[in-house]
């Protein structure tokens, strides 16, 4: 238990030694994408071998670490998560992927003891062979200072966490910094929230820090609800301490002295670090009362969600903490005058809460030499679709889409068209070939009618049709709409039932403007933020796929041939033998014809099943 | 079904959270995932309980969709259909499992109470699409097949357990 300044500086340079006195380090990753792929095996596997071969394992980090060791650790999210279970070994830095339980051994006898590269482990394109991973372009061309400790330290220590300088900024703000200037300094450095919305954060703080009430609260948001977006997911799993730090440096701006995080149930794993990483930071005396001795009070709590996109909404989610049904309110009054319990609260997502420590150890002015002025720092990406490669990127905001595509990406997957990039989930929209160029920030995208959102971004090529996919986020809203305002709850309903039918080739003349109509009124009516934006997906393919409709429409043909009402399946005279058998599978009785002689499928009857294509021996049966 | 409730373990994870209104979605949370779903006998205790009506109550458990007030299967298998995983194919995969697991239109568990399938929106595993999880452990680059793999091998290992 620290009770001191004093006593936290001193606690951190004997941790900085220990960390800087492990010579071999294991660093295996143990995001929930590379656990999916096996890594927990793989570090479990290092660990028994280690003690097998009478090495010196270190687990933790502590005093008798400082003779030779060689250290396995559990870290966050190393980044390309489909090349997964990634492996770093230091000090070489040699990354390597796809690391199966067979491979320890022989990373163990050649890398670890005898700084070999292994090259059939690592990242290979075109013949070049990368061995480190600031060799791979896909990090080359990446600003990672908000996730700069995800994939480098112990995930679930909050001595590593202090040792490479966690937890400075809060000791700034409780020792050398008043509440005024801190919100002042958030405030220069134009921060903006990084839920989607785009509000400054400083403004936020600043209305909270401003009310009377003796109770406030600072609340994130940790339900990233959107699909495609692990962002969140990301730095609560790899990096739960800076999030934690972020947290209590607002409720020292701001006079709160509870904190709570909403995380969504779909993240066991972060729930998890989460949990831990509050109760070691409570254990050494930097969560609770008169923390370091400075009168300052924090307790943080956990409310984990039970499964309702709404709740990522502010004043749903703030409902849900207090145990009711997650309904959005009317607004005013705002979340920083009535939040949680009715009282003043700050309401960031966790993205925002990591870049705090961030600004406050190197000041406002570093953060605007980043990005843009009006949208200073840098924006992580889920990225994900049809791209080479696929996984968690941090780049500096107003980077354009074509070098976070062709650059960090790595281009489309297998050389296929780029399409469209749908970016901000179910509230934002599609980007095309004419936007490559733009900037990624709030502004520039708001101006094409698309939204960072949360970030996350998938990757279509020419194969995805667009028609389909407004049908999904549409289906995706009016499946997630909580059913308090009219025009969210029917009027969603009624776009789907559209959508449903244009997919299924039987759309009419007049739908598309039908869907623009009530698009709009949705837009201008619904309750709450994410109702207001239901349409957008598909007001923005109409915007930019116009074409695909019509074809859908009128000529009832999918022109990416994706929808599979609107396959044809004809048979072709020339390979067909005339065996029958297309006609016995076929459920609804479609085709028929004489034995040996060609067969033919009725367009009429047909229902597009693709039964019969399986079993042709002769692959007469064709779709297109 | 059980004539007389047995209230000990939903007193205990009471007890654990406080008896306060701000728990009800903890508490419910815990209890489903003690008995699997919500048994209908809970309510009027926890109303009792937390000092509130239990139409309010309800009112939480039928809002979100992690709740279910039937019963649900040992093995709790959630499809992912978020964009990441729709646009790689999670459909076929859906089917592929209805069709292993022999669920009618409209059913998500099987007659035995060994497997309930969901879809979800998304579990975060974008890179690795599309995925399957099944209670806690997510699947990473599914395919029709290997999914129907999965599900007959834990079909298997329920036999020999039997």
């Amino acid at each position: 238990m620290l009770k001191s300044r004093q006593e936290l500086i001193d606690i951190r340079k004997e941790y900085a030694k220990y960390l800087t006195a492990q010579q071999h380090k294991i660093l295996v990753c143990a995001g929930t994408g590379c656990i999916a792929s096996g890594s927990l095996k793989v570090y479990a596997e290092f660990k028994r071998l280690l003690e097998q071969k009478g090495l010196p394992c270190l687990v933790e980090l502590k005093k008798e670490n400082e003779e030779n060791g060689i250290s396995v650790k559990k870290t966050g999210c190393q980044g390309l998560c489909e090349m997964g279970p990634l492996v770093t070994i230091e000090p070489e830095g040699f990354l390597y992927m796809k690391v199966q339980v067979s491979d320890c051994e022989e990373i163990i006898e050649k890398t670890v003891l005898n700084g070999e590269h292994i090259a059939r482990l690592a990242f290979q394109k075109g013949g070049i062979v990368r061995k480190k991973q600031s060799d791979i372009p896909y990090y080359q061309k990446q600003t990672r200072i908000m996730l700069e400790h995800c994939g480098h330290i112990d995930a679930t220590s909050i001595k590593e966490y202090i040792a490479v300088g966690g937890y400075t900024a809060f000791e700034k703000a409780l020792f050398e910094m008043g509440p005024d200037d801190i919100v002042k300094t958030i405030s220069d450095s134009n921060l903006r929230g990084r839920g989607g919305g785009g509000f400054p954060t400083g403004r936020k703080w600043s209305q909270v820090a401003r009310q009377k009430s003796p109770i406030k609260y600072i609340v994130c948001n940790g339900d990233e609800g959107d699909p495609g977006a692990f962002m969140d997911c990301s730095v609560m799993e790899g990096d739960p301490h800076r999030m934690l730090e972020g947290m209590m440096i607002a409720g020292r701006a701001c006079g709160a002295h509870d904190g709570y995080i909403y995380v969504r149930a779909e993240y066991p794993m972060a729930v998890e670090r989460l949990k831990n990483a509050i109760a070691q930071a409570e254990e050494m005396g930097l969560l609770g009362e008169n923390i370091l001795g400075s009168g300052f009070d924090f307790h943080m709590h956990i409310n984990k969600g039970a499964g309702a996109f709404v709740c990522g909404e502010g004043s749903a989610l703030t409902a849900s903490i207090e145990g009711k049904r997650g309904f959005p309110r009317v607004k005013p009054p705002r979340t920083v005058e009535h939040g949680l319990f009715n009282e003043p609260t700050v309401l960031n997502n966790v993205e925002t809460f990591a870049n705090v420590p961030l600004i406050i150890t190197n000041g406002a002015d570093w953060y605007k030499t980043i990005g843009p002025e009006n949208s200073p720092g840098t924006k992580a990406f889920a990225l994900t679709g049809n791209i080479e490669n696929t996984g968690l990127i941090e780049v500096p905001m107003g980077t354009t889409l074509e070098e976070v595509i062709y650059g960090v990406g790595g281009g489309m997957r297998g050389g296929s068209e780029f399409k469209a990039v749908q970016i901000g989930g179910p509230s934002g929209g599609c980007l095309t070939t004419e936007h490559l160029k733009i900037p990624l920030d709030f502004d520039s995208l708001k101006k094409v009618g698309a939204m960072i959102g949360s970030g996350g971004m998938v990757v279509m090529d020419s194969k995805t049709c667009m028609v389909e996919v407004a049908r999904f986020f549409m289906s995706f809203t009016q499946n997630e709409s909580c059913g308090k305002c009219v025009p969210c709850r029917e009027g969603t309903k009624r776009m789907l039932e559209v959508l449903e039918r244009i997919v299924a080739g039987k759309g009419q003349d007049g739908d598309i403007e039908l869907l623009e109509d009530l698009a709009d009124t949705i837009s201008a009516a619904a309750l709450c933020g994410l109702g207001k934006t239901a349409p957008s997906p598909v007001m923005s393919t109409i915007k930019y796929f116009r074409d695909e409709y019509e074809a859908h429409i009128y000529d009832k043909r999918c022109p990416a041939g994706a929808c599979p009402r609107l396959k044809r399946i004809h048979i072709d005279p020339e390979l067909c033998r005339g065996c029958s058998r297309c006609a016995k599978g076929c459920p609804v009785g479609a085709i028929s014809g004489q034995i040996k002689s060609p067969f033919v499928i009725d367009e009429k009857k047909c229902i597009k099943c693709g039964a019969c294509v399986s079993t042709c021996a002769f692959h007469a049966i064709k779709e297109d | 079904m059980q004539t007389q409730f047995d209230f000990t373990v939903v007193d205990r994870i009471i007890d654990d959270h406080g008896a306060k209104q701000s728990a009800t979605i903890a508490i419910l949370q815990d209890i489903q995932e003690h008995y699997h779903y919500l048994p209908r006998e809970i309510f009027t205790h926890l109303a009792k309980r937390l000092g509130m009506p239990s139409a309010s109550i309800y009112s939480v458990a039928t809002f979100y969709e992690n709740f279910s007030l039937e019963p649900k299967g040992k093995y709790v298998i959630k499809c992912c259909d978020g964009t990441a995983c729709h646009v790689r194919g999670s459909m076929p995969i859906l089917n592929r499992l209805r069709e292993e697991l022999k669920l009618a239109e409209g059913k998500k568990t099987t007659e035995d109470l060994l497997f309930t399938l969901d879809t979800v929106h998304c579990l975060g595993a974008c890179g690795l699409a599309p995925v399957i999880m099944i209670n806690e452990n997510v699947y990473p680059t599914m395919t029709p097949d290997a999914a129907a793999k999965l599900i007959s091998d834990l079909r298997e290992k329920e036999n020999e357990n039997a």
